[in-house]
């Protein structure tokens, strides 16, 4: 009798099957499955039934008016945010309970709407930053200068190098970052994240203050980045040529909700994503 | 390819370079004295007041290297350095004592070795259990929190009460009636205690603080505490654990002071806890400040010459600390003048130029040959 009035209390929900992926990534499990994600600000719904799957080499497009919701998307994958309800699954592990640095550890690195360099480093010290969980001596072995020390530190020059080059930047290796151009700030913050080794890279407009040209090599170099290191991307971004250029799967936000998934073209042609973005066509 | 590999090895050097100057500087300087303590040059010697202040000197070096790891390098603003030093100089104190009355211990220079170590290990204690709890606050309550620990420690240690009975220490907490001879008397401090101090320890000491900060702060761990200053979000989102690495700079931090702490406390035959006061703290942060936030060099030189100024400044009697706070304004505002950037700029760009033509033409007596 009880087990029954049990049952009645239990409040049943859809898991979220609609779910796409690129063709090529189906038989490999999802990089990133957010289910039922919310939020809550003191009352105020910023997120609410966020559902997400991301492919292995998918590259993600998060787009939507200002003050969406998007970046608290981020956020909360990042785990810089708790979710007040539903999980993230990086790689078929749950992050419940998780802190930014797990996560991180966990394959997820991201890149930030208002650059967050380390300004007074250099460039190379910077993606040495980012190489920091690759490369393992202690302190003492630090301090003493011990033989590992210095075999780690040649490999960890040797690949900031190697990162670098991915945006053509070794030769500002001794550059300070606070006094490069803005452009070359956020390609630095890409490589500085890529110096992690996610398998889930965030990118938060990354074609902010770039101009046309910048934004096209930016485009170039995001697929290149997918293709070498096989990892998935997913970004935010205002630019709807780089958006529809490079996204494969698409998701809108409004008012914290998702309010349309799909491919580029789907997008473009979805009354309800027309509507947030331009609002309600007059009847007649 | 090649080109950057060329551009690495400069960047190395340059660090090197810069480096190698701190420590050479030091090196010299020490050299210096020892030829003014020695008297073998007519006219160049050293005045008692003087010769009385140089270990105290390079306690405040020590102090000064270390609390800039805490306040440049970590980015925390810490006022209870003093307290370190305390903690270091009473453990060091009883130590030194400790191995006399057990094991009639009469190497000098060994003494003093254990009793800095003994320093050091306690002050990294402390520095733990602190910061523990400090170290979750950020900024001006930080400040205030490392303040009220430096102010719980002098008054703890002015309670604490240790004598020695052949190889029996004991420690009393607000009980002075302990067995056997008072090596520390509560509020009175430490008395008796036999000066092994040394100005050679002081400087061995100096160069093992430098070369621990310097090579901290150029390896992965240091750079991550750096990373942590500039941004904390951003370092967390890099994978690096922000705890971990505060907990560090400040262990490493407090270590250094207590070592520092005990070749203060082994300097004079009486030690009170009110020698550690407030103002000691702020003293050496005056140093930090003045030398550069961040910059190791300058903390050692604003340590050595702001200790030596009120000493030459005697001659102004009364008026010695309103002419010390004058230099303070004047440097403060000097090295921040524009004027002087341009003009330090005009003499690097003409001594690489002297450099450059100097090169050239030694190349071309190469040539020539």
């Amino acid at each position: 009798m009880t087990q029954y009035k049990h049952k009645s209390d239990t409040k049943m929900v859809p898991v979220p099957s609609m779910a796409i992926v690129p063709e090529r990534d189906i038989d490999k499990a999802p990089v990133l499955e957010a289910r039922h994600l919310g939020i809550e600000f003191g009352g105020l719904k910023a997120v609410d039934d966020f559902n997400l799957t991301i492919g292995k080499t998918e590259i993600a497009g998060l787009i939507g008016p200002n003050g969406a919701g998007k970046t608290t998307v981020f956020n909360l994958l990042t785990k810089v945010y708790q979710p007040t309800t539903g999980t993230v699954l990086l790689n078929g592990k749950d992050t419940a309970g998780m802190n930014t640095v797990q996560a991180n550890k966990l394959g997820i690195a991201r890149t930030f709407q208002n650059i967050r360099l380390f300004s007074n480093m250099t460039v190379e010290e910077n993606v040495r930053i980012g190489l920091h969980n690759q490369v393992k001596y202690g302190m003492f072995s630090g301090i003493l200068r011990l033989p590992a020390y210095w075999s780690q530190e040649k490999k960890q020059h040797e690949q900031a190098l190697d990162l670098l080059s991915i945006f053509d930047m070794q030769h500002m290796a001794d550059v300070k970052a606070g006094s490069l151009p803005y452009g070359a700030q956020r390609r630095l913050e890409i490589v500085r994240a890529l110096a992690t080794h996610p398998s889930l890279l965030l990118l938060d407009e990354p074609a902010a203050g770039m101009n046309p040209h910048e934004t096209e090599e930016l485009m170039e170099n995001i697929i290149k980045i997918r293709d070498k290191f096989q990892i998935a991307v997913m970004l935010i971004e205002h630019d709807m040529n780089l958006v529809m250029g490079i996204c494969e799967g698409i998701c809108v936000l409004n008012y914290g909700r998702v309010i349309a998934k799909g491919t580029a073209d789907e997008i473009q042609q979805n009354p309800v994503v027309i509507e947030a973005y331009l609002g309600k066509q007059k009847e007649g | 390819m090649r080109k950057c590999e060329v551009t690495g090895k400069m960047k190395m050097s340059k660090k090197l370079r810069s480096n190698l100057i701190t420590y050479g500087i030091v090196i010299a300087a020490f050299l210096l004295c020892q030829l003014a303590l020695s008297g073998s040059i007519e006219g160049f010697k050293m005045s008692r007041s003087l010769k009385g202040q140089l270990v105290p000197i390079c306690v405040y070096i020590v102090m000064a290297v270390s609390l800039n790891l805490t306040v440049g390098i970590s980015g925390e603003l810490s006022l209870g350095h003093a307290g370190f030093m305390s903690v270091g100089a009473f453990s060091g104190i009883v130590m030194s004592s400790w191995l006399v009355s057990a094991f009639q211990m009469e190497n000098e220079t060994l003494r003093l070795i254990l009793a800095m170590l003994t320093g050091g290990a306690f002050a990294g204690l402390a520095g733990v259990l602190i910061g523990i709890p400090v170290l979750r606050l950020r900024g001006d309550y930080l400040a205030i929190v490392t303040l009220a620990f430096g102010e719980i420690i002098r008054n703890v240690l002015n309670c604490l009460y240790f004598s020695l009975d052949g190889a029996n220490l004991y420690i009393g907490f607000n009980n002075p009636n302990l067995p056997g001879k008072v090596i520390v008397n509560g509020p009175m401090g430490a008395t008796g205690v036999s000066k092994i101090a040394t100005f050679g320890m002081g400087f061995a000491l100096i160069l093992f603080t430098l070369f621990v900060v310097l090579n901290l702060i150029n390896s992965r761990s240091g750079r991550a505490i750096m990373a942590i200053r500039d941004n904390r979000i951003a370092a967390e989102s890099m994978g690096i654990n922000v705890t971990k690495y505060k907990m560090m700079a400040f262990v490493t931090s407090a270590v250094l002071a207590g070592m520092a702490g005990a070749l203060y406390g082994l300097n004079f035959s009486t030690v009170t806890a009110s020698k550690f006061r407030f103002d000691t703290s702020i003293l050496v942060l005056v140093f930090v400040v003045l030398g550069g936030i961040g910059n190791i060099r300058g903390s050692v030189i604003a340590a050595t010459v702001l200790t030596i100024l009120p000493e030459v400044l005697r001659a102004f009697s009364d008026y010695r600390m309103l002419v010390y706070a004058i230099v303070l304004i004047v440097v403060m505002l000097a090295t921040n003048s524009p004027l002087l950037f341009n003009l330090m700029e005009k003499c690097r760009t003409a001594a690489a130029r002297f450099t450059r033509g100097h090169a050239k033409a030694q190349g071309k007596e190469g040539d020539a040959a």
